[in-house]
């Protein structure tokens, strides 16, 4: 086993992390298995105003929300009588980097930044990327990103080739790896080899500064319509972007609003399969993230995962890939907005989850992305045909990932496949059982803890956790 | 006569990260043929050609270490041909809502 040996580099993982992140995450373990999330999160000194203040020094967040009056009329055309919400998009692209992910490497940076680390990095493939590059170039710091980017032929993800574009234009320099989980092994050694910090996604500065898009939302809509928006749509992944939204939605007081995970239906196609990389049109936003993300969060870059989604989500839908491109083109059409494409999940889902709706009631799309070129449904589509995915019009549910996409003949085809949480929650509870050590036995606070990641009474949890494990306790 | 690519030029190396042999347990078996590879620029550290083991100095100011891969490399990534599938889209919605009026 050489020095840097991906054995030798992953045994080290543990003491890499704790320099690069400085959070001694240890002394919030609780049980077994459980840890205080709340208390890891107000340690970090950010509530909203505090993120929000720390955002507006390099213009991040307060952005605007735009009423989507022309998608909305097109959705009451295929709706029936009296439904058909008003659909409402905050646009994020508005943000320095154009998009979102500019709130989650707000504090990072700024942390970074206080604490005199020399240079930030972070492993991703998108948006984010260019996000935490944008910061530290404000910030005066080294940026190094590690990426994803082609398969094993040399052929680049479009979308992530027009990322290391924009990472390279903030002054950051780019790792491209081909495809495998080996970009974490790599992400390690960048952090061993620099002492950079570590700007995870998946840490609670990272989903804390995402509590202010939320509560924005809420005072937006309050504003407009005098209550808080009746959905509001995340586009699910890791699961910050929805943790983050909620968190700051309940801050601001609107505990009634549902908040519904969209993902994009990428079943059937393997993550690390370097054949499977270049025939998905999606590099996130879909369910290859967020099934995994939301039954076992802890398989994140660091110890524990802020962005715990299954804690906030009511509603978990997915859309296909042929849906999302067509609401990308109604976006552009019918409101004069080139956005997207992955952003534009949860507008897909949103188009017919207001169709259930009364019109009096809304419906929030909690963000948009930057376009540009290989970001775009054409680059994706030229790309699939090119790997020999079929694209054609006709029913998004004959499509199958990895094999065809269909974009919708008409507006009444689009629909949302709900994914059964009850379903989701025993997945989740069956990765808890398999971490718990040889010999333990869950305390208390476990039961305790997993009724609240779960939403589940303790008893509720008790009785699967008996049925998976096949005995009682 | 191979051509000399002059010191502090804008490059791209390439390098075999680990070898299809030496790859994580758990990558599935179509990944597992093939090597983990890295492309990374920056500025050529000494006259090199194409080809060459170099050095350069990244953006970040490591020295990395690989193969000289290409010099002031191309983004070529694109929008591409447009896509039929999705040009008649908006003619077809904007009709849906005349007809609704």
């Amino acid at each position: 086993m050489t020095a840097k040996s991906y054995a030798a580099i992953m045994d080290q993982r543990a003491k890499i992390m704790r320099a690069s992140v400085d959070i001694d995450y240890e002394q919030y373990t609780t049980g077994k298995l459980a840890f205080d999330y709340e208390r890891l999160m107000t340690d970090t000194g950010y509530g909203v105003e505090t993120a929000c203040a720390v955002q507006k020094r390099t213009s991040v967040g307060d952005t605007p929300l735009v009423e989507l009056k022309n998608i909305t009329e097109l959705a009451r055309c295929v709706s029936s009588s009296g439904k058909g919400a008003r659909i409402f998009v905050k646009d994020e692209a508005a943000n320095p980097s154009g998009s979102f992910k500019d709130r989650r490497a707000s504090l990072s940076v700024h942390e970074a930044s206080k604490r005199g680390y020399a240079g930030v990095s972070a492993a991703t493939s998108g948006n984010y990327g260019a996000a935490v590059a944008s910061q530290a170039a404000k910030a005066g710091l080294r940026c190094i990103i590690v990426q994803e980017a082609f398969d094993s032929k040399g052929i680049a993800q479009p979308e992530i080739a027009e990322k290391t574009r924009a990472c390279e234009a903030y002054g950051a320099e780019v790792l491209r790896l081909s495809v495998g989980p080996e970009l974490f092994y790599m992400f390690l050694r960048v952090l061993k080899d620099t002492g950079y910090f570590n700007a995870s996604l998946y840490t609670p500065y990272s989903v804390l500064g995402i509590e202010t898009l939320g509560y924005e939302i809420a005072l937006q809509v309050r504003e407009i319509a005098g209550a808080f928006p009746d959905v509001v749509i995340a586009t699910h992944a890791g699961g910050g972007n929805l943790t983050g939204t909620a968190r700051g939605l309940r801050k601001a007081g609107a505990v009634i609003t549902e908040v519904i995970a969209a993902s994009v239906d990428l079943s059937g196609l393997h993550m690390a399969s370097d054949h499977d990389f270049n025939r998905k049109s999606f590099t996130t936003g879909h369910t290859g993230f967020s099934m995994p993300f939301t039954t076992w969060p802890d398989r994140a870059d660091v110890p524990r995962n802020a962005a715990r989604a299954l804690r906030y989500m009511d509603r978990f839908v997915t859309v296909t890939q042929g849906e999302v491109f067509y609401t990308t083109q109604l976006l552009a059409e019918l409101e004069g907005l080139e956005r997207g494409p992955a952003g534009n999940t949860s507008l897909a889902a949103a188009f017919v989850i207001a169709q259930e709706l009364d019109q009096e009631q809304i419906v929030v799309v909690q963000e948009t992305e930057y376009t540009g070129a290989g970001k775009h449904p054409l680059a994706q589509l030229n790309l699939a045909r090119r790997m020999g995915i079929e694209v054609r019009r006709g029913d998004p549910r004959d499509s199958q990932p990895g094999q065809s996409i269909v974009i919708p003949g008409h507006p009444s085809q689009l629909a949302v496949v709900d994914i059964d949480l009850e379903g989701v929650r025993r997945s989740y509870l069956q990765n808890a059982i398999q971490r718990l050590p040889q010999g333990e036995r869950l305390l208390d606070i476990d039961l305790a803890f997993l009724a609240e990641e779960t939403r589940l009474s303790q008893t509720h949890v008790q009785e699967i956790l008996n049925e998976l494990t096949g005995k009682t306790r | 006569m191979t051509e000399l690519i002059e010191k502090g030029s804008w490059v791209e190396i390439h390098k075999v990260v680990l070898k299809a042999s030496d790859r994580a347990p758990q990558v599935p078996e179509d990944t597992r043929e093939v090597p983990l590879e890295m492309r990374v620029k920056g500025f050529l550290l000494a006259h090199a050609a194409i080809g060459d083991d170099v050095e350069i100095e990244t953006r970040s100011g490591r020295h990395l270490s690989g193969r000289l891969a290409e010099v002031n490399p191309t983004y070529s990534h694109s929008f591409g041909a447009p896509i039929p599938e999705l040009s008649s889209i908006g003619r077809e919605v904007r009709a849906l809502l005349r007809i609704r009026g």
